[in-house]
């Protein structure tokens, strides 16, 4: 692992920025990455990373800034062109011909007028493998091998042009633990070849493991670097702890600072009151609740925690350690495998969404358009999606349309949607009014327990400050309220406590107090409490 | 409004005029055909008679395909479950008329067809709901499959053996479906209005209606909405497949009497490009129908008198479809433009 300090950088970015409608995916941002290290890019969903990889792959370009290589201006106009300078990138699905065989595959990206040349390409493979260090069997089916053998092929395709740069898109996600550890041997015989090598992640103790350098992206921006002198000087746990702080505490919104400050304070100045009665029962008990994965998932190992009513629970983790899966077990969406939901002292494990709905159980999901609402459909229909064939909007099956649209109009005036009308399109709103039209829905009368999967993701401040006032308010209403988010100042503000999840299992509950911060940080990458 | 008639008008009259040139390179006077064809098919009252009379499968077919496509399933397997659902009518009907009174036959033979049918369907449902398989292939399979199973049926065990055409044994004339006041017009073209307006009141005004709609534009939705889509699914399998057989009862008790080996008039795939253009709506539909079946009248007589083949309707249709996608697309573009 030499140190490349002093050297131009293999690769450099300098001011990369990428709008999208309604999101700035990259803001401003410089990153150098040298050859000979494993340059680890630390992210949660959302953060930019794909984008920068996209960009850097020639999917993509920026709207402003440039890259260099070795110090030369250059424009990677398309993925071709990103393949002529050397960058190889392997994406985080195999994107292989199954049918095909491994040598095959290898030589798909020639031109189509020149006759396949097995003999050079056997060559060349024998010359990357050994490089690598992995031996594959070039006549077998994709299809065949492991997962971890296919990235592999992928890597080898990625370097075939020459390997100046290498980039790796959460690599590791689907991978058995022995698979990450022999990538990472790959990616340290690699690096010290001279390759650059970009890996992306959101799991800590890889990044830490594997990386020479790390660099942390948050909400589109570049927040913080560990160089390679500082990370060599840190074990494990100080590593982390900058990771953390640099993930999840930082300097976001600093434009808007003064407003959020003030708009925190308020926040905690009106939660600051703990109304609920701790001696009441729970209204939501989960025991022992356990469910099954497919592929990709994260499932649920025997999670148990209770919520009283008027009290704001969070829940705390990394992305993509069971908090779906936990939101959706509470909805009624997906069968429990083992273990029991009691809901206000009624046992429901088996329940379905109306059966639940109808104990007032609500839940307000983080995939707004996938998954909670209809786009193609007015506003109206959204709004009683989940009354379909019910009174009052229902008579003997019959839609009272004019009694919806009536019921629309009020819910637009007194939420403050911003729509053209009750009729218009769901699709055509923002962000924010979706999740305006969401919350309606979901905290309407007799709710007891309301589940908000990362109530504020994507959202503007303003629309952040409204959702989580929203939240305070069905808490004060006395519902038991669930908050599960990947921020965590959002739920040291909102929450009376907040439970910790990491891989599928609750690694902790911790009470609000000073320390919970350092806490809840050490439970995320699942130390477990003491 | 002004709008919503024009994308309609604009793409028909644009495939009559280019509909028009290619007639002009073959040689035929366009304007002769146009008026031949309105003339035989519109003007004339057999014409016109024979056109509602066409109408009636038409539009069952037609409302079948608006539930299955609203609620986002590909049914394509009209023609197999027509065809079953004709091969049972024609079966039953002529024993059944021995023993039974004529309203009691046409009832029992509609409703034998329409439970046909939807046993055809039963199978791409449960591969659909159970394992995700594409029901666009698994119902061409169906219906490839039902095709050659119907002509097996009437050649086997329905032949009628004093006939020497392979067919089944004929209902009487007097034993039909009714006809209207003094016309040939059978009451089929009631049960068919009736069906589609049926079909647009359940899938616009009702609970049921807006579920369909809602697992056809969203499943995900429909699942966080709580709504059973597995069970939705087969059911608008059934209820498109039954419809469709229904068609293929009315056109038996209606018009035939009795069903040949080789009859296969594959109104399904020719029913589907009109659904489309009415984009899944109950009323337009009729329009679209009764303009298609005009056409197809209109156009078997101007075949046999002007030489232009029969299937030349087939390409005035596929015209239409093509200029309507692209009225479609250039008032996408300009609303685009607006926005920006």
């Amino acid at each position: 692992m030499n140190s490349a300090a002093g050297q131009t950088p293999a690769v450099s970015l300098h001011g990369i920025t990428k709008q999208f409608p309604g999101v700035l995916a990259n803001n401003n941002i410089f990153l150098d990455i040298h050859a000979g290290e494993v340059h680890a890019l630390l992210g949660e969903n959302g953060a930019g990373k794909s984008t920068l990889i996209g960009i850097l792959a020639g999917m993509q370009q920026p709207d402003a800034g440039h890259i260099e290589i070795e110090g030369a201006r250059v424009k990677i106009h398309s993925p071709r062109e990103s393949l002529r300078l050397q960058i190889g990138t392997v994406f985080q699905h195999v994107v292989l011909v199954h049918s095909l065989t491994v040598i095959e595959n290898l030589m798909l990206g020639g031109a189509w007028w020149r006759i396949h040349d097995r003999k050079t390409a056997l060559v060349r493979f024998r010359e990357i493998s050994e490089l690598l260090g992995v031996e594959i069997k070039p006549d077998v089916l994709v299809g065949r091998l492991s997962l971890g053998q296919q990235q592999q092929v992928e890597i080898i395709r990625a370097l075939w042009h020459g390997g100046k740069v290498l980039v790796l898109d959460e690599p590791t996600s689907m991978l058995t633990p022995r698979g990450v550890e022999e990538l990472g041997a790959l990616m340290c015989r690699l690096a010290a070849q001279d390759v650059a090598i970009v890996f992306i992640t959101h799991k800590l103790r890889e990044a830490y493991a594997f990386g020479d350098r790390i660099s942390v992206l948050r909400q589109g921006k570049l927040v913080g670097d560990i160089l390679p002198e500082q990370l060599y000087d840190m074990n494990e746990e100080q590593a982390t702890n900058e990771i953390i702080r640099l993930m999840f505490k930082s300097t976001v919104h600093e434009a808007e600072s003064t407003e959020a400050e003030a708009f925190q304070r308020e926040g905690q100045e009106r939660h600051r009151r703990g109304v609920f009665d701790n001696s009441a029962p729970p209204m939501i008990s989960l025991e022992h609740v356990s469910t099954h994965a497919e592929r990709g998932e994260c499932a649920l190992h025997d999670i148990g925690f209770s919520v009283m009513p008027g009290e704001v629970f969070g829940i705390a983790g990394v992305d993509g350690n069971g908090q779906k899966h936990l939101a959706e077990v509470i909805a009624g969406q997906r069968p429990v495998l083992s273990g029991c939901i009691e809901v206000n002292g009624e046992l429901t494990t088996d329940a379905d969404v109306p059966a639940r709905r109808r104990l007032g159980v609500r839940y307000i999901t983080d995939e707004r358009l996938d998954e909670g609402t209809v786009g193609g459909h007015s506003v109206a229909t959204n709004l009683v999606l989940k009354e379909i064939g019910a009174p009052p909007f229902w008579r003997c099956f019959v839609t009272l349309w004019r009694r919806i649209f009536r019921y629309a109009r009020e819910v637009i005036a007194a939420h403050d949607v911003r729509t053209p009308s009750e009729h218009t399109l769901l699709a055509r709103l923002s962000g924010g009014n979706i999740q305006k039209v969401l919350l309606a829905r979901e905290i309407s009368t007799n709710a007891s327990v309301v589940v908000f999967n990362k109530p504020t993701y994507g959202l503007d401040i303003h629309n952040t400050r409204l959702a989580r006032e929203r939240i305070v308010k069905a808490a004060e209403s006395g519902i038991a309220t669930i908050v599960i988010s990947t921020e965590l100042d959002e739920l040291l503000e909102l929450s009376d406590r907040i439970g910790v999840i990491f891989n599928g299992e609750m690694s902790g509950i911790v009470e609000k107090h000073a320390g919970a911060e350092s806490e809840i940080g050490r439970l995320m990458t699942g130390a477990k409490a003491a | 409004m002004i709008f919503s008639t024009a994308r309609v008008l604009v793409p028909i009259v644009m495939a009559l005029v280019v509909g028009g040139l290619i007639l002009l390179a073959l040689g035929k006077d366009p304007f002769a055909y146009y008026e031949y064809v309105v003339q035989r098919g519109l003007l004339s009252w057999s014409g016109f008679q024979q056109t509602v009379i066409r109408s009636a499968p038409l539009l069952l077919i037609a409302s079948g395909l608006i539930v299955a496509f609203r609620a986002g399933i590909w049914n394509l397997g009209v023609d197999g479950q027509f065809l079953l659902a004709a091969v049972a009518s024609a079966a039953l009907a002529p024993v059944l008329i021995v023993v039974l009174p004529s309203w009691l036959t046409i009832v029992i033979c509609c409703g034998v067809s329409i439970a046909v049918a939807m046993a055809w369907s039963v199978v791409p449902a449960f591969l659909k709901t159970r394992y995700g398989l594409n029901e666009i292939i698994t119902t061409l399979m169906m219906t490839f499959l039902g095709i050659s199973f119907a002509n097996v049926l009437v050649k086997l065990p329905f032949n009628d053996p004093d006939n020497t055409v392979p067919q089944t044994m004929t209902l009487p004339v007097t034993d039909r479906l009714g006809r209207l006041f003094d016309t040939t017009i059978h009451s089929g073209i009631i049960i068919s209005l009736v069906a589609v307006f049926a079909v647009h009141f359940v899938m616009t005004r009702t609970a049921f209606g807006l579920k369909l709609q809602i697992v056809g534009s969203n499943p995900r939705a429909a699942k966080h909405a709580g709504l059973n889509v597995g069970r939705l699914t087969f059911a608008t399998f059934a209820i498109s497949a039954g419809l469709v057989g229904l068609g293929g009862a009315v056109e038996i008790l209606g018009v035939w009497g009795t069903m040949r080996a080789d009859w296969n008039p594959a109104y399904g795939l020719l029913v589907i490009p009109l659904v489309f253009l009415a984009r899944f709506h109950g009323i337009a539909v009729i329009g679209f129908t009764l303009l298609f079946a005009i056409l197809m009248i209109g156009g078997e007589s101007a075949s046999r008198r002007m030489g232009v083949p029969n299937f030349y309707v087939l390409v005035l249709v596929a015209l239409l479809l093509i200029f309507l996608a692209l009225v479609e697309y250039l008032d996408h573009l300009s609303h685009k433009r607006k926005k920006a």
